[in-house]
């Protein structure tokens, strides 16, 4: 198209034999032109040379101003989508040459990306394993952990008490209270999509309000659930039953977790219902097997290892959310084991509390290094639920071909 | 989408049951109540979704019926002033922290979607989407702490700089802040977290381009880029713009980590000194030590409600913009 140097030499080509210039030409191996497809070609190893060209000009130009990584990574990228611009400009065309500018920029784009996922958990990695290691970190909670321990923590050495004990607990409560309230309503929910509903009006609703609640602020939940207990715990006590005054309890917290749960298990559950082949449901049908029988017996069973993934996944996304827990349960010190009174901390509660709040203000090493192990202990609980979830969806997926 | 003739398949065998032997096959033996059993399952079935859109009513109805206390009170009658005066600083606030985010998350992600869909080794990429997929399990408040201790102090220099040559601009006007924990630090951070969100929607639809588009261009010449931009990206433009506004509404609702990361303060247009407040966060420092009933309370619940409708009013219309597009590609 635009490779006019290559049009060029075609209709000369075709005259060429009928006009003897062509014979003026003593060498046959100048006269085999390259052809399209290699022509035009760096050869393979220019990207490299360009790296390390740009690395070395990178160094030394953030040498120049003061010496760092970050500074180093950012003119050896601009450098090498720069250089690598110009030669392809000058040695094939412009029009290739922009082809490799934009995928240079896709791959640095890649490479950005990485940076902070890596940055993360090596942070957390680095600075958490202490505080994990110390004695009696997962097995204590706070109670009598005030500023004078932290501060000759920090001042003499002795070992940082305190640990995590009553958090695990609240997480692992108002997690599972959770994921019981929202995975009968969140599968029966995904069933009528899927097994009842004919496309009308009514499932149309659900499926795109499902998917806006998705999207509903973690601390709306929150609110919510603080609001809708209280309300409730108001009626009642007027009715004079015999229920706790204020609303900040471990299954306030439940509910608003719900909240956040219900639509993620409804998206996943949906779209494993879905992918059970239609022949299942009508053999059993025509067994004369009644329809919710088929559904429990034949339609789920099929599912359930999706299914499963898809409950996980959830309760990964649930169990690190701070701020509903937050507004609606609250923070303590020790353990508190009942979901129905008094306050309840949860992990990320803990962490937020422990930077936001340190035990001691003017000492705060103690409380920082506490919660930097409870974000590693919370980081390797998430991601082993994410493990499991993967390897539920592959090990216990049904089989693809039948017989 | 179910059939019409799968849902009258159970009217069938209705007739046959009453012939039927009992116990002569496990899975129709107890089918002696059988029409119950039908009518209850799907009428929970049905509940449940019901109960979902009941939910998101209550959500609404809850906190505009306890917001009440921040814009009217017995003695002075209607306050919407004073709670206006209250609520926009936080407005505008939330709103510059997510412009911050999405102006940094998008192109990045479109870039990653780009690099999974159409660059990197087929074999590889999808654990390469798994590894994008981990920047969300991430939790905020981790994020949160991460932004605070490692990307703020590594900021300062670049804020001290930008002062120093681009002061006369108002948004680096103001004292650099020492910490590193202002607006633009927070929105860095919330660019993080949203950009799988944004990756992913980009990738699913980057990957639905019709094969025989991109194929037509290449054969006609294209460049890899000439033909992503002829045929990926007119493809996707919806995808994109709906990717991105779902990505807005994640970081308007994101709560721990600009907690943690923004130290609050007035509202300022600087973006290098401390200052400012976001909704989310807002709450999140205020609600604990709220009084139950007070007018802090119904305050704070107040702007929750004008949070929640700003990200269902994002959020729907990034929806609305994907479901019409699902019905355009269904014809590709």
């Amino acid at each position: 198209m635009s490779q006019t140097q290559q049009q060029r030499p075609t209709p000369a080509s075709v005259e060429g034999p009928a006009g003897p210039a062509r014979q003026k030409v003593p060498d046959p191996s100048s006269v085999l032109r390259p052809t399209s497809l290699t022509q035009n070609r760096l050869p393979w190893w220019t990207g490299l040379v360009i790296l390390v060209v740009s690395a070395a000009l990178g160094a030394a130009l953030s040498s120049l101003i003061s010496f760092n990584f970050a500074l180093w990574f950012v003119f050896t990228a601009v450098l090498y989508v720069l250089i690598s611009y110009g030669v392809t400009r000058v040695k094939v065309n412009r029009r290739q040459a922009k082809d490799k500018m934009w995928k240079n920029l896709v791959y640095v784009a890649f490479i950005i990306a990485l940076l902070p996922l890596f940055s993360v958990i090596w942070s957390v990695t680095s600075i958490g394993i202490p505080g994990l290691l110390e004695p009696g970190f997962l097995a204590s909670d706070m109670q009598g952990i005030d500023g004078t321990t932290d501060q000759r923590s920090q001042e003499e050495g002795t070992p940082v008490l305190g640990g995590i004990r009553h958090a695990l607990v609240g997480s692992l409560l108002i997690t599972l209270t959770a994921t019981f309230i929202s995975v009968p309503i969140g599968l029966m929910t995904s069933i009528y999509l899927v097994e009842y509903a004919r496309g009308g009006t009514l499932s149309r609703a659900i499926t795109f309000f499902v998917d806006v609640m998705t999207g509903i602020p973690s601390i709306v939940a929150g609110l919510f659930g603080a609001a809708a207990m209280g309300w409730f715990l108001g009626v009642g006590n007027s009715l004079g039953l015999p229920l706790p005054t204020r609303s900040t309890m471990g299954i306030t917290a439940a509910i608003a977790l719900s909240v956040l749960m219900i639509p993620v298990v409804v998206r996943t559950t949906e779209e494993m219902l879905r992918v059970v082949p239609n022949e299942l449901r009508e053999a059993s049908y025509a067994l004369g097997v009644r329809k919710w029988r088929t559904i429990i017996k034949v339609v789920i069973p099929t599912a359930i290892s999706g299914i499963a993934a898809g409950v996980t996944l959830a309760i990964a996304r649930v169990i690190g959310e701070t701020a509903p827990i937050l507004v609606t349960a609250g923070f303590v010190v020790s353990n508190n084991w009942n979901l129905f009174q008094g306050w309840m901390t949860a992990l990320p509660v803990y962490i937020f509390r422990q930077f936001q709040n340190p035990t001691s203000p003017n000492f705060s090493d103690p409380s920082h290094q506490r919660a930097w192990a409870a974000a590693l202990v919370l980081i390797i609980i998430v991601m082993g639920l994410n493990l499991t979830a993967r390897i539920i969806a592959t090990l216990f997926a049904p089989k693809k071909t039948g017989r | 989408m179910t059939s019409p003739g799968e849902s009258h398949s159970p009217a069938k065998p209705t007739d046959q049951s009453g012939r039927q032997e009992p116990g002569t096959n496990a899975l129709t033996s107890a089918d002696s109540g059988g029409v119950m059993g039908d009518r209850v399952f799907s009428g929970v079935a049905l509940l449940s979704g019901v109960a979902i859109l009941v939910t998101l009513a209550f959500v609404a109805i809850f906190l505009s019926f306890n917001s009440v206390g921040a814009v009217y009170r017995e003695e002075e009658g209607l306050i919407l002033q004073q709670f206006l005066e209250y609520a926009y600083p936080l407005v505008i606030g939330t709103l510059i922290a997510s412009l911050i985010a999405l102006v940094l998350a998008t192109p990045v992600a479109v870039g990653v979607a780009l690099y999974i869909s159409h660059f990197s080794p087929p074999r590889l990429s999808k654990s390469i989407g798994y590894l994008i997929d981990l920047l969300a399990a991430i939790p905020s408040v981790v994020y949160g702490a991460w932004g605070m201790s490692f990307l703020g102090p590594a900021l300062v220099p670049v804020y001290g700089w930008l002062h120093q040559n681009l002061g006369f601009i108002p948004l680096f006007a103001g004292n650099p802040s020492q910490t590193g924990r202002t607006i633009f630090t927070a929105g860095v951070v919330l660019a993080v977290m949203i950009l799988p969100i944004i990756t992913s929607v980009c990738r699913e639809i980057f990957i639905q381009t019709p094969k025989l588009h991109e194929e037509a261009a290449l054969a006609l010449g294209a460049t890899r880029w000439e033909m992503i931009t002829m045929a990926v990206f007119p493809f996707a433009r919806a995808g994109i713009i709906s990717g991105v506004m779902l990505g807005l509404g994640r970081a308007l609702g994101e709560t721990m980590a600009v907690a943690l990361v923004l130290s609050p303060g007035l509202l300022t247009a600087s973006l290098i000194s401390s200052g400012n407040s976001t909704i989310p966060a807002e709450i999140a420092l205020g609600f604990p030590e709220a009084p139950p009933g007070s007018v802090r309370q119904a305050q704070l619940i107040a702007i929750g409600l004008v949070l929640f409708i700003i990200t269902l009013i994002v959020n729907m219309t990034a929806r609305w913009i994907v479901n019409r597009h699902k019905e355009f590609s269904g014809a590709n």
